[in-house]
């Protein structure tokens, strides 16, 4: 392998084939070319899709509720039905053990939130303090709702990041006063969203003061939930979609709704929702893997062409090789040598100009599906990996005829 | 080639013994390259013994066969066939490459050979830029630098004009002097009296098997 001689002969038998050898390893390089894009992307999307489920925490559930749409046990259609807090404190109670965080809300659509002479529309939520992390809320500076805040219905706000740059511009908002339809709140917490700007266009307040100051009393617009994430994503998925299930059937029971009845209790599950798209994301990866690899098959292919040339054209050469005591095995080697070198080298260039693209213009992708695509080292390495056993395959049926020339035939003065 | 079978050579009795010189002559076809094959274990016979240096040549792994012409052999072709892109020297070290031996060493065995037949100066030339006589001499370098038993030249002069012809006659007459063993395929009388015995072949037997008074090829040049 590290013989001078053997690389010696392989540069020289190859700048004989200067244009078969340059359009095989195209061939060979753009495969991996296209891999590596491809695995990039793939790499990108699962980035991208992540993040998008990060803007909530994964395993949130949200139950709202609307009107029925059907007729049962002679109760009309077209029936509201309003969440309660005791809607609440009966699922929270029936299934405490499966159930990471819970909050209710009561939410304020479009309420006019004023700070001194600044004022802008935002929608309020009435929340209890395990909300922050069944929101993904990051907090920037200050504190979220809290226990007492609740027993005590007081009037304090947790604003987003975005409430902040428009209501209080370079100002820092804590511990100022905001007015949200003309009450006076304090703000005690600036947060961060990975949901961006949208999610960061909010206001946060206890769940007791929204009910008490903006006549609430004590209906709900929504629940949340998070189950607990047991280590296996598939049995979270199970849990999840049992919890569901059960609040629904619950929920439809307690308010009368027709088992059957689609649009009254309305239950949103991120983490079905989740395991939908990564499935998604799944089969796109391995489609891509398979159109990569088939690419390189191409290349491979190509690869093992020009190198049963060569041996044809050197047939002669061989002959002599063999007549002056050169073992078949020798051959073989040096045949396999030539072919994993050209797979080799032509790939490597192909796998180099592939992150280099990734790594310059990756970054410039702005879409919410594709993010940061890129290709980690062990992805690296296995194609490599593929790439020497491909070379070697390629070389393989040449090398053998090769090592079955016989010097005769091939001495033969034509 | 057909897929039927030929018989070339119908029963060959003969023997060589160390230091000898022996032309095989006969008109094409008449099996003297076949014979040279075999005797060169490119080929094997299908019935039959052959032994060289008192070890019996049947039935050989190609690996054992590849062993036995590296160290025992060494071969001269009527095309030269040296490899085209090495150079001079390169050629001559080949069969030491495939003897294992480490570069700087059989380089110094490749110069020593390459002087020996007045090559020196070219030794860093392609064969493209040599004449054909200096090409042979370069080929009879590389054939004697594995120190073979038995020198094996199949139709040496065949390519070449009387006068290259002889020059290259004198070095295998010389290298015959020191004590080697040369087996020589020729069509050519002039150049098979300048051996010690000629053999004739006629369809595939041997109809004459004689010695000759050898001419020395220095008298013409």
């Amino acid at each position: 392998m590290f013989d001078i001689e053997r690389w010696q002969e392989i540069f020289e038998t190859l700048s004989k084939n200067k244009l078969q050898t340059f359009l095989t390893g195209l061939s060979v390089a753009s495969g991996i070319f296209i891999l590596v894009i491809l695995l990039g992307f793939s790499t990108g999307i699962q980035n991208g899709v992540t993040a998008e489920f990060e803007q909530d925490a994964t395993s949130k559930i949200t139950v709202w509720t609307r009107r029925t749409t059907k007729e049962y046990k002679g109760l009309n259609p077209g029936r509201y039905i309003q969440l309660k807090n005791s809607d609440y404190n009966d699922i929270k109670n029936e299934y405490a053990e499966l159930i990471e965080y819970e909050s209710a809300n009561y939410m304020l659509w479009n309420a006019q939130v004023n700070f001194e002479n600044e004022s802008k529309n935002y929608r309020v939520y009435g929340v209890l303090p395990d909300y922050q992390f069944i929101e993904n809320s990051d907090l920037g500076s200050g504190r979220y709702v809290n226990e007492t805040d609740i027993d005590n219905a007081t009037k304090v706000a947790v604003i987003g990041n975005k409430v902040k740059l428009d209501l209080f511009k370079d100002q820092d908002p804590i511990g100022k006063g905001i007015s949200i339809y003309g009450i006076n709140f304090k703000v005690i917490g600036v947060y961060f969203d990975p949901g961006g700007e949208d999610e960061e266009s909010q206001v946060f307040i206890p769940l007791t003061t929204a009910q008490k100051s903006f006549n609430g009393n004590n209906r709900l617009n929504n629940l949340s939930f998070t189950v607990k994430m047991p280590k296996k994503f598939k049995e979270g998925v199970a849990i999840s979609q049992y919890v569901s299930q059960a609040i629904e059937t619950n929920l439809k029971e307690l308010h009368m709704v027709h088992p059957e009845d689609m649009s009254a209790i309305r239950i949103q599950n991120n983490l079905d929702e989740a395991e939908k798209i990564y499935s998604l994301v799944d089969a796109i990866k391995l489609i891509f893997w398979f159109v990569g690899i088939g690419t390189i098959i191409a290349g491979v292919v190509g690869v093992g062409n020009i190198m049963l040339i060569i041996v044809k054209e050197r047939t002669k050469e061989i002959g002599i090789r063999k007549a002056l005591g050169a073992q078949p095995m020798s051959i073989v080697g040096m045949i396999l040598q030539e072919s994993v070198f050209v797979t080799m080298f032509a790939g490597l260039f192909g796998l180099v100009l592939g992150l280099t693209l990734l790594e310059f213009v990756g970054p410039l992708i702005e879409n919410d599906f594709i993010k940061y695509p890129q290709v980690d080292f062990n992805t690296a390495l296995t194609t490599v990996f593929i790439l020497v056993i491909a070379g070697a395959a390629a070389g393989f049926v040449p090398a053998y005829r090769a090592a079955k020339i016989k010097p005769i035939i091939a001495l033969r003065d034509e | 080639m057909g897929s039927n079978s030929l018989h070339v050579l119908k029963g060959i009795n003969f023997n060589v013994k160390e230091g000898e010189m022996v032309s095989i002559m006969g008109s094409s076809g008449s099996g003297k390259s076949t014979l040279l094959n075999i005797l060169g274990i490119l080929d094997e016979a299908d019935s039959g013994s052959y032994i060289l240096d008192g070890v019996p040549i049947k039935n050989l792994t190609e690996k054992v066969a590849a062993n036995y012409r590296n160290k025992f052999l060494g071969f001269i072709f009527q095309s030269f066939n040296l490899i085209n892109y090495k150079t001079a020297l390169d050629n001559v070290a080949m069969p030491l490459y495939y003897q294992g031996m480490k570069r700087k060493e059989r380089i110094e065995k490749a110069e020593y050979y390459l002087e020996k037949v007045g090559l020196s100066p070219w030794s860093h030339h392609l064969p493209s830029e040599l004449s054909g006589g200096q090409k042979q001499r370069v080929a009879i370098a590389r054939a004697l630098a594995s120190d073979p038993k038995v020198l094996l030249a199949d139709e040496p002069t065949g390519a070449l004009d009387s006068k290259t012809s002889q020059e290259v006659m004198e070095l295998i007459q010389g290298i015959n002097d020191e004590g080697k063993t040369i087996l020589m395929v020729t069509h050519e009388h002039d150049i098979a009296q300048m051996t010690k015995r000629i053999v004739h072949l006629k369809d595939g037997v041997i109809i004459d098997d004689a010695p000759v008074k050898q001419v020395r090829a220095s008298i013409y040049v």
